[in-house]
């Protein structure tokens, strides 16, 4: 498990650069970008997870464990992503939502790993729930879930806790970044708040690699 | 998957191909004659010509502008006030009655011997027998307007509703208040110049349909002249071949005053962009505009009572025995219920087998049209988008009797198929329109987050897209079993007589003067779409009583 | 969508209407087509029966009153119980639909599989059918009831707004004029033209006609310039351009006399006679008229009119007609069309169509040509209370030619049909 490689990636938009990046994150270890908004990270999340416009031109390669992931789709590419909005789909229940994201491959034992994802997370018993029901915390713990049991081999984090008030704020912070070291899952994280940073204790850049004190 | 891929990308392209094709080759066949100096000369010699185009151009451009004021000023009296959800609510019910039925109620309840003048009879009015005043049918075509007035409105608040989220209505609304605009002023200087553009293709297709409605002409405007469509309906339909020639020229007429007028109408609004833009500068407050806002509302509301009133007063005639004038209720009987029964259910039953047919075929093709669109970020040109309101700005007395001709020729099959397809042509632009703007305004990151789970744009699409957009997608499918049914010329031309809906049916009763059998037929025709209506708004909320997310806030 | 796109479709549409448009009889008036042969000199009635079961008849026939469409529906439930034939009653709104439907067939070359079985017809629209040469026939001579049919005492029966039907057509009801009236509120009808003149101007908005081209509003006319014009036998000839003008001068200055006295002062007129119909059951007129001197009675019994209607001829007579039903030259079931046809003159249906309580109409069946039983049914029938007795319905005048309704017609659209 070689983590996850930037190698030259440069994003251009006309002649403006907006992203210009050399990193090997590796399992367990958290980038973070930061910089003010327009500056780029939004170009380079996209251009991470797939969906970089064509009015941007891309140069450069994005490594996963030795995978060459810059010209795969983005279903293929194996890298979860955590918005600011939870995102649980409203018509599911919470198990419908974290079967979801379990391959299809796994036939015979889904309800069992959903059951026992949910205790990990002390939720046991909310399978059937509705996620409107669910309070925010709860809620920023399902969609962790979600993304986890998909079984990515790495995670983008764009400001997924910006959204919570600050007490939740650091408990969810410390349970993703602990179940990614755990699961040995490199870890992107995109944010504009030092604090989030200075929880990840990775290296602090910004988009165009110009590294940055918190 | 590559084939597939292929011919869903060839979709969007074949909707509007099966949407223009009968149009353009009905236009042909139907117009074709018209190139003949012996049909123009007959047609300029009719002595009702110069009556039948005024009342088109008048009675078209009257309506439309009222509906549309009308409309806007209830949007910009009532937006964010409590009341607003109510009138969303009445909105379905009154788009679906059809033309023909709402007509039919607003004749009886103006005319003379109706139900306003039984109710001020005899001890306001003093009348004993209807007076003799020419209100229905009279040679302004107030009647007529008034009518197609009532009906539009529903139509184009509908479109109006749907824009705003676009424009950011609502916190434009409350910037203008702050800087101490009047309601009114601050709609028409900061909103209205953003949404129109959003609503300018249904204001044509309401002005293209003002000026050449069939149905409501017939029973609500003057018949000295008859309105130009009424007046082609009935030379095309005359057994002697002689009319034909004055038909047709009168049809290429009737399109080049449509055009004319959609030219004139467009013109106008440049000089009206240019004014607001003027004003906007100004800095007059206007907040005296304000005062409007009770007689717009007041207006508005009773249009709509009228509406309602006119067809409850055609549900009693469907239960009335004798009914002399100035009684203001009949005496009840249920023999005209029985009497139609047994038709009543057979009619029905081919009207919904073609709205249910028509419908399908307009939701998959509609569906697959915005799916192509955003996996192969297609979007529709402003060409397209205007070919898709070319069933709707055509008038359909000028290519309906071409494209039956076309469809024997060709021996395409008859029957309920045959209906089902025409009935395609009108539908799937509303269903287009009904459903566009919700798909799109579909939230990306929810396909994001999906994708990145490693779901497939199929998977992603029945199983994400569909169930959370079931409320926009049962809403369309009202919206197509609505304009299905109260489809006319089109059931009858191309059936052949064969088909017969609840429309046709009625229609042809209505030439017998018999109000109560019209009445059942009438009652029926509003049924089928509000049950329709209910079922968009029951369905979900049935669906998804444990899933508060998906319930309407 | 690009500009190679719009160009296909552009010729897509041309070459479809092209195809369409080509052997449109269109512009020629008068192209006659071959007659079909008539099937009877080969098919005896019995193989007509034997082939016709099971069919299905599309009777396309006017749809505006219930009381019709129910009389078909019974009629329907009769060829189904003793033929094996069931029908398919198609509601116009005007007989001129199904017409129009026939020539459209014949435009597109369709010969057979037609989607009209049989018409109510007469008058214009049979005399356009006739010229076209889209009626199947003769048939009507060849039906085993045509001998009860009161050829002799009814002239009507055969010829058809002077146009000898010749076959063509089979007659199934009466029609004359009559008018209605409230007796409670006209006390003293005017049984003249004059004097329905005098009465008209003297109570302003009380009386009026179905708007021309329609069928009532046509005979009216009619009725009166049989009673202004000098000579009324050259009504039986076609119009003579030479002294048109002239004859039709006393039909004009009556129409001016009347018209500022007309409900609506003339600037609008009812649709047809149901719509006119509809005006004396709401009282907004005193007198209205109808071409069935039964249809008073029927309304009054549907509970419709106020039991106080009464009917009224004028002196001298009123004009009468049959009505008929005719089979297309592509009809898909022409031998279950022959036996509607034929049972339309079976004595039992037409004793009932004459009951009032069911429709009122005049039948077209010789009394001294039917069996004691059906003479019976007939005797036992009730005039209904607003029904003239046949002596009190006095002569009928005959229809016009055809050609001076479609004059007149005309000719009142000119002078009356634009409000000014």
């Amino acid at each position: 498990m070689t983590g996850l490689v930037l190698d030259h990636l440069t994003i251009r938009q006309g002649d403006q650069s907006l992203v210009a990046l050399t990193a090997a994150i590796r399992p367990g270890e958290v980038l973070t970008i930061m910089g003010a908004s327009g500056s780029g990270k939004s170009t380079l999340l996209s251009a991470l997870i797939g969906t970089l416009a064509p009015a941007f031109r891309c140069e450069g390669r994005i490594t996963l464990n030795d995978r060459d992931v810059t010209a795969l789709p983005t279903r293929a590419r194996r890298i979860g992503i955590l918005f600011q909005d939870d995102l649980l789909f409203p018509h599911l229940s919470v198990a419908g939502n974290l079967g979801f994201g379990l391959p299809a491959r796994h036939r015979s034992d889904r309800a069992a790993r959903i059951d026992a994802a949910l205790a990990e997370m002390d939720l046991a018993g909310f399978g059937p729930r509705d996620p409107a029901t669910l309070s925010g915390g709860q809620r920023a713990r399902v969609a962790l879930l979600r993304t986890l049991l998909a079984e990515p081999q790495a995670l983008l984090l764009d400001e997924p806790f910006s959204r919570l008030d600050a007490g939740l704020r650091s408990q969810i912070r410390t349970l993703v970044f602990d179940r990614a070291r755990a699961d040995g899952l490199p870890v992107i994280l995109v944010t504009h708040d030092p604090d989030d940073a200075r929880a990840a204790g990775g290296a602090v850049l910004s988009p165009l690699g110009a590294r940055i004190s918190t | 998957m590559r084939l597939r891929a292929g011919l869903l990308r060839q979709v969007p392209r074949v909707t509007v191909l099966l949407l223009t094709l009968p149009v353009l080759a009905g236009l042909a066949g139907t117009l074709i004659p018209a190139a003949n100096p012996a049909a123009l000369r007959a047609l300029a010699n009719w002595p009702g010509l110069e009556g039948a185009v005024r009342l088109s151009l008048v009675s078209g451009i009257a309506s439309t502008l009222l509906a549309l004021m009308l409309s806007l000023g209830l949007v910009a009296a009532l937006l964010e006030h409590r009341s607003f959800g109510r009138v969303q609510a009445l909105l379905s019910p009154l788009l679906s009655v059809p033309h023909a039925a709402a007509a039919l109620g607003l004749a009886f309840l103006i005319a003379p011997s109706g139900w306003i003048a039984r109710m001020l009879s005899p001890w306001a009015t003093g009348w004993t027998t209807p007076p003799d005043l020419l209100i229905l049918n009279d040679p302004m075509g107030l009647a007529l307007i008034v009518g197609l007035t009532a009906k539009e409105m529903p139509f184009l608040l509908l479109m109006i509703l749907a824009a705003l989220p676009q424009v950011d209505a609502n916190r434009r609304l409350t910037l203008a208040a702050s800087l101490g605009y009047g309601r009114i002023a601050g709609f028409g200087l900061t909103v209205l110049p953003a949404l129109y553009p959003l609503i300018r293709l249904p204001i044509y297709a309401v002005l293209a349909y003002a000026m050449t409605s069939v149905e409501m002409a017939m029973i609500l405007g003057p018949s000295l002249p008859p309105g130009l469509s009424v007046q082609i309906t009935q030379w095309m339909t005359d057994p002697s071949l002689a009319h034909r020639g004055t038909a047709a020229a009168a049809a290429l007429l009737q399109l080049v005053l449509v055009i004319a007028t959609l030219a004139l109408w467009h013109g106008a609004e440049r000089l009206i962009r240019r004014a607001l833009r003027r004003q906007a500068a100004r800095g007059r407050r206007a907040v005296p505009l304000d005062l409007l806002r009770r007689p717009l509302i007041t207006l508005s509301v009773v249009l709509a009572a009228a509406l309602f009133a006119g067809l409850a007063g055609l549900s009693l005639w469907s239960v009335a025995g004798l009914w002399p004038f100035p009684d203001l209720l009949p005496d009840w009987t249920l023999t005209t219920w029985t009497r139609v029964a047994p038709d009543l259910l057979t009619t029905t039953g081919t009207t919904l087998t073609l709205a249910l047919l028509s419908t399908g075929a307009a939701l998959g093709l509609v569906l697959s049209s915005l799916e192509a669109e955003h996996r192969y970020r297609l979007s529709p040109g402003a060409g397209a988008m205007a070919l898709l309101y070319l069933p709707l700005i055509m008038p359909q007395v000028a290519f309906l009797p071409g494209l039956q001709i076309a469809a024997l020729r060709l021996g395409a099959m008859e029957g309920v198929l045959a209906v089902a397809s025409a009935h395609l042509i009108f539908v799937l632009p509303y269903v287009y329109l009904s459903l566009a703007a919700p798909y799109r305004a579909f939230d990306p990151r929810i396909a994001l987050q999906a994708t990145a789970l490693g779901a497939g744009p199929a998977r992603i699409f029945w199983t994400l897209r569909l169930p959370m957009l079931l409320s926009a997608v049962l809403t369309a499918a009202a919206v197509g079993v609505a304009v299905s049914v109260g489809q006319y010329l089109p059931s009858l031309l191309i059936g052949g007589g064969r088909v017969e809906t609840l429309t046709t049916e009625a229609i042809a009763l209505s030439s017998g003067g018999n109000r109560r059998i019209v009445g059942a037929y009438a009652l029926l025709q509003m049924l089928l779409p509000a049950l329709g209506f209910a079922l968009a708004i029951g369905l979900p909320r049935l669906v998804f009583r444990h899933r508060r997310g998906m319930l309407p806030a | 969508m690009n500009r190679r796109d719009f160009g296909w479709l552009a010729i897509a549409a041309l070459t479809i209407a092209g195809t369409a448009q080509a052997q449109t009889p269109g512009q020629t008036p008068g192209q006659t087509q071959a007659q079909t042969p008539a099937p009877t000199p080969t098919q005896t009635w019995a193989e007509v029966e034997s082939a016709a079961k099971g069919q299905t008849v599309y009777f396309h026939a006017w749809g505006g009153d219930p009381k019709i469409n129910d009389f078909i529906a019974w009629v329907g439930e009769q060829a189904q119980s003793r033929y094996g034939v069931s029908i398919e009653h198609v509601k116009l709104a005007a007989t001129s639909d199904a017409v129009a439907r026939v020539v459209a067939e014949q435009a597109a070359g369709q010969s057979e599989g037609g989607a009209v079985d049989l018409i109510w017809i007469n008058g214009e629209n049979f005399a356009a059918m006739k010229a076209e040469g889209l009626l199947h026939g003769p048939f009507a001579t060849n039906l085993p009831n045509w001998p009860l049919v009161d050829v002799a005492g009814k002239p009507a029966v055969t010829t058809d707004f002077t146009l000898p039907t010749e076959g063509y057509e089979s007659p199934w009801a009466m029609a004359q004029l009559v008018f209605e009236y409230d007796s409670v509120r006209v006390p003293a009808p005017p049984v003249s033209l004059t004097l329905l003149q005098d009465w008209i101007v003297a109570h302003p908005g009380r009386f009026t006609y179905p708007q021309p081209p329609d069928y009532l509003g046509t005979t009216f006319l009619k009725q009166v310039l049989y009673g202004v014009i000098a000579d009324p036998a050259v009504l039986q000839t076609a119009v003579d351009e030479a002294s048109y003008e002239a004859t039709v001068a006393p039909l004009w200055t009556f129409l001016d006399t009347i018209h500022p006295a007309l409900w609506r002062a003339a600037r609008a007129f009812p649709a047809n006679e149901p719509a006119m119909g509809q005006l004396l059951a709401d009282a907004e007129i005193d007198i209205a008229f109808a071409l069935n001197p039964g249809r008073a009675s029927a309304e009054i019994t549907a509970g419709t009119l106020a039991d106080t209607t009464r009917t009224f001829v004028l002196d001298g007579g009123t004009i009468g007609n049959a009505s008929f039903v005719a089979i297309p030259f592509n009809a898909s079931h022409k031998e279950g069309a022959l036996v509607v046809a034929n049972l339309l003159l079976d004595p039992a249906v037409q004793a009932r169509a004459q009951d009032p309580a069911v429709l009122g109409f005049q039948t077209v069946l010789n009394p001294a040509a039917l069996s004691p039983e059906a003479t019976a049914a007939f005797a036992a029938l009730q005039l209904g209370v607003a029904t003239l007795s046949p002596a009190d319905l006095g002569p009928t005048l005959l229809e016009p030619h055809a050609s001076w309704m479609t004059r007149i017609s005309t000719d009142w659209i000119t002078r009356y049909g634009v409000v000014q």
